[in-house]
């Protein structure tokens, strides 16, 4: 890699501002929730990975991680993990209406990041109504 | 360590180009859609399961397609995660050694999760 001439006196040059001088806008915010909830979708594939595991090894131990995931605490952590995956699905469909060069002006930047939002709520209402129906 | 405040131009300007990196874009794009389709099997995956018996999952699990699409999800989902968690670390991480060492655990990660979930699907549709 390049390295910046040492013999030279460095300057320190102007930055420009981050996150926290601007004004929270809907767009802004639905694109770090987007990266927040890839992570917590990372983080949790051990869960997927754990619940095939005690699958593949046997009745007693998927009936015991089984209870874990049916109990209340279980139960919370899926439904937020279904909140997410949606957010995340409906964020990468807008990024990908955006990857076609169209929905750019201001009024379809706010219309898709509501949408987002409502739409990530209305899909996990939808789920674990038909799920536990 | 010194601080630089030259661009990342300045410094690979006239070095020509890359050659990579479009590639990242379009299998994260790619893999993009077909999780999509993947997210709405696997919730419908385990919304059938929940709360089922050992047996019944593990049948429905064994079931060839519904162990291919999980295959399929298994493969997807880990270079999707990979690619996005390697952007957030080129993002945040700007220090050579901790840089590599994130990566290299982020490759770690992912191949380890998809090959716990591939085994045991697999243990499932042909194990006795």
């Amino acid at each position: 890699m390049a390295q910046p001439n040492r013999a030279q006196p460095q300057r320190e040059r102007p930055l420009s501002p981050h996150l926290q001088v601007y004004r929270p806008l809907i767009n802004m915010v639905m694109s770090i929730f987007h990266r927040i909830t890839g992570v917590a979708l990372y983080v949790g594939t051990i869960l997927l990975a754990w619940w095939l595991a005690a699958l593949a090894s046997g009745p007693t131990y998927f009936a015991y991680v089984s209870d874990l995931f049916g109990s209340l605490p279980g139960r919370i952590i899926l439904l937020g993990y279904t909140w997410v995956l949606m957010h995340h699905m409906l964020g990468g469909l807008r990024h990908f209406v955006w990857d076609t060069g169209y929905g750019y002006d201001l009024a379809t930047v706010d219309k898709l990041s509501w949408g987002s939002i409502i739409g990530s709520l209305g899909l996990t209402g939808i789920i674990w109504f038909l799920a536990t129906r | 360590m010194a601080r630089n405040f030259r661009t990342p131009l300045k410094n690979v300007r006239y070095l020509g180009s890359a050659k990579e990196g479009a590639d990242h874009f379009i299998l994260q794009r790619l893999t993009g859609m077909s999780n999509a389709v993947l997210a709405v099997f696997l919730v419908w995956l385990v919304a059938s399961i929940a709360g089922a018996n050992h047996a019944s999952a593990k049948a429905l699990v064994a079931n060839p397609f519904v162990a291919m699409g999980l295959l399929l999800l298994i493969l997807s989902g880990t270079i999707h995660m990979r690619l996005g968690m390697q952007t957030i670390i080129e993002d945040y991480v700007h220090n050579e050694g901790p840089k590599l060492a994130a990566l290299a655990l982020n490759t770690f990660f992912a191949i380890l999760v998809a090959l716990a979930c591939v085994f045991s699907v697999m243990k499932l549709s042909f194990g006795a």
